[in-house]
């Protein structure tokens, strides 16, 4: 391997792990702060491209279009959709052992499958690009690395910054980190942990919708899209350290490159490598790489 | 003697009486078929095709009514003998009709053989079914993963390709595909220097494509079906690789798919045993009852369950509507030609589509046929001793 090539193959890999960050970070927003095993947070992923290639036309004819626009529009009704499903559900987890919280997403899981099977169908649909994105940098005469793949490693970073900002610096996520340590405390000091919880969830539906809509141009959105995501997730969460945006994101990074140079060093081995690394490092540190926060 | 008469009389009333009984009862039909998850679309399309050549036969086949039974295998191996076994011990079908997905046909055709059933596989292209597993009751309307692949291995060679890298996903259909291209490839004399997959259904494909660009092949070959295939296509044009190494592939690359793929799958070229304007009087017929009928056009998937049926027809009308006669109604089946709307064919011993393999090109929403790539191509039913 070349050093062109071995640059390349880096550049792939820190991409990937950013897309990877940018659909787990809302798992372990959820997972790390709520407590919720959330399994259905693949159907928000599909939900996001579902809407990003539904509604794009329809944001198109109202609000001028645009592709910023039809982001926004599926961020905010995928936290509107988060903030209500709080309240119907997820509201009554908290105090569930793990086994009941699995059988309610998953139970959710299927419902918006079949509603996406009834509302959408169970073709195959591609999204467009956004024509200023189109395009495409030579990489030194091998291959050419399209404009979008980059601009969804500058979501994937400028995510990453806010969400550390937030948790880290800001009175919000004080209250938030210490909802998550001790949740009766916090509320006997007068913070409504109940509204506080409800504005993480629909946070971390908003950010898995966000994924999905900007991955749907590249993936293109077809029935089942999620199922492959939420596992790889869900890896990313443990190795980063549950409820850990900085572990979220270098667990995504290690993903992300073990994944890309596995499947060119390794090939017959691909399918297992990340799960050995998972292996060895919750063995390491069974917490995973970092503590919350 | 007078006794000896009556008996005798008797006897053949109760025979009539008996065969009476039984062609009024209806002859049971047992969809197993996705009807959720990534294939739901190819299980309607299939179930379709089976019924609308019931419905032009006036909701007969042989003379006797249909009853369907249906179960949604959800493409999951894992429940897939359990599922076929609804069918068979709950429902107690007389034919099976399945599937889509490899490992779950693989199993139907198991629990058919074991229980003495009557299975027609309408997708699944796993070679084993008609090699290792095949039976006298196992037939195939479709093909095996082998045959439109090989056939793209002599085009892609006359073309003036020497050297091809192949990549598909790490599972039993991609495997299967890939030798058969290899296999029709190097027999006409080329070589494939890099076998390069993935875990399915993975679909980050750009450290593999940087691999393609660093090996610098003639050709790549490939084998992605459904929303792997669209992000293949779209990846491989994105990395501007389609300007200088041309991409083939077998056909469920570009099936039902085109409308996603868009301005990137173009220009295509693939195998598959259908094609889009092959504009035969017996095509365009189908075609039209198809659209008449579901209001959509028919595709691949719809003509292997519509030829699913034909096949039963012609089982059927071979033993005059008499199922009891399952040996005769089997071996009627296995020496059909069925009028396919792909064009006539004919089973090989194994119960496997002997059949001619187009060449597409991807014009528009269409697969356009270009030429036949092999004519009457057999897959050599390794493993099977039928």
């Amino acid at each position: 391997m070349d050093i062109s090539i071995l640059l390349i193959q880096s550049l792939n890999a820190f991409q990937y792990g950013l897309l990877l960050f940018l659909v787990a970070s809302g798992l372990t927003l959820i997972f790390g702060i709520m407590g919720i095993i959330n399994l259905a947070h693949d159907s928000f992923y599909m939900i996001g491209a579902y809407m990003a290639f539904a509604l794009g036309p329809v944001v198109d004819r109202w609000l001028g279009g645009g592709f910023i626009a039809t982001l926004a529009v599926c961020v905010a009704l995928a936290a509107v959709l988060g903030y209500f499903l709080e309240a119907a559900f997820f509201s009554y987890l908290y105090h569930r052992n793990h086994l009941q919280q699995v059988l309610m997403t998953y139970g959710l899981i299927l419902v918006f499958e079949e509603l996406r099977s009834i509302l959408v169908g169970n073709d195959v649909h591609g999204v467009p690009l956004p024509a200023w994105l189109q395009g495409s940098i030579s990489l030194g005469g091998v291959m050419t690395y399209p404009v979008y793949r980059l601009f969804i490693s500058a979501v994937g970073i400028a995510v990453a910054l806010l969400l550390y900002w937030v948790i880290t610096r800001t009175r919000l996520g004080m209250m938030l980190r210490a909802g998550a340590s001790n949740r009766e405390m916090t509320g006997s000091l007068g913070i409504d942990v109940n509204k506080l919880y409800r504005l993480v969830f629909a946070a971390g539906v908003a950010l898995a919708a966000l994924a999905g809509t900007i991955a749907a141009p590249v993936s293109s959105v077809y029935p089942g899209m999620g199922n492959g995501v939420l596992i790889i997730c869900f890896v990313v969460v443990v190795i980063g350290g549950i409820g850990s945006i900085r572990g979220a994101f270098l667990a995504a990074m290690l993903v992300g490159f073990v994944e890309t140079f596995g499947q060119v060093l390794f090939p017959s081995a691909a399918g297992v490598l990340v799960y050995l690394l998972m292996a060895f490092i919750l063995l390491c540190k069974p917490e995973g790489l970092f503590k919350q926060g | 003697m007078n006794h000896a008469l009556t008996r005798a009389a008797i006897a053949a009333a109760l025979t009539l009486a008996a065969s009476g009984a039984q062609a009024a009862d209806k002859i049971k039909v047992g969809f197993m078929l996705p009807y959720s998850g990534t294939f739901a679309a190819l299980g309607t399309a299939i179930e379709n095709g089976f019924k609308l050549y019931v419905a032009e036969q006036g909701g007969k086949l042989g003379g006797r009514e249909i009853e369907y039974f249906k179960v949604d295998d959800e493409s999951n191996p894992a429940k897939a003998a359990e599922n076929a076994n609804r069918l068979i011990k709950r429902d107690q079908v007389d034919v099976l009709i399945g599937t889509v997905h490899s490992g779950v046909a693989m199993a139907l055709a198991k629990a058919a053989k074991d229980s003495d059933t009557t299975l027609i596989v309408t997708n699944a292209g796993a070679n084993a079914i008609t090699g290792p597993l095949c039976g006298p009751g196992i037939f195939r309307t479709s093909f095996t993963n082998w045959q439109p692949a090989y056939a793209m291995g002599p085009v892609a060679y006359a073309k003036g390709h020497k050297t091809a890298v192949t990549i598909t996903w790490k599972y039993a259909a991609g495997d299967e595909a890939i030798g058969g291209f290899k296999e029709g490839f190097e027999k006409a004399g080329g070589k494939v220097v890099k076998e390069l997959s993935l875990p399915f259904p993975n679909v980050e494909f750009q450290s593999l494509l940087t691999e393609i660009a660093a090996t610098k092949p003639d050709m790549v070959f490939t084998f992605f079906a459904g929303g792997g295939a669209v992000k293949f296509v779209q990846d491989y044009h994105a990395a501007g690789l389609d300007k200088t190494i041309p991409l083939y592939g077998s056909g469920f690359l570009t099936d039902g798919t085109l409308q996603a793929q868009g301005a990137s799958a173009q220009g295509l070229l693939t195998t598959l045993h259908y094609a889009d304007g092959l504009n035969t009087a017996r095509d365009n017929a189908f075609r039209a009852d198809y659209a008449k009928h579901y209001n959509v056009q028919p595709d691949v998937y719809a003509v292997q369950g519509y030829d699913a049926a034909q096949l039963m027809q012609s089982g059927l009308t071979a033993v005059k509507g008499d199922f009891a006669k399952k040996a005769d109604f089997r071996s009627a089946m296995r020496g059909a030609t069925v009028d396919s709307p792909r064009g006539p064919f004919t089973l090989s011993a194994a119960g496997n589509p002997v059949q001619d393999i187009y060449l597409r090109r991807v014009d528009g929403l269409e697969n356009k046929v270009v030429e036949v790539a092999v004519k009457k191509l057999a897959d050599p039913a390794r493993g099977c001793k039928l």
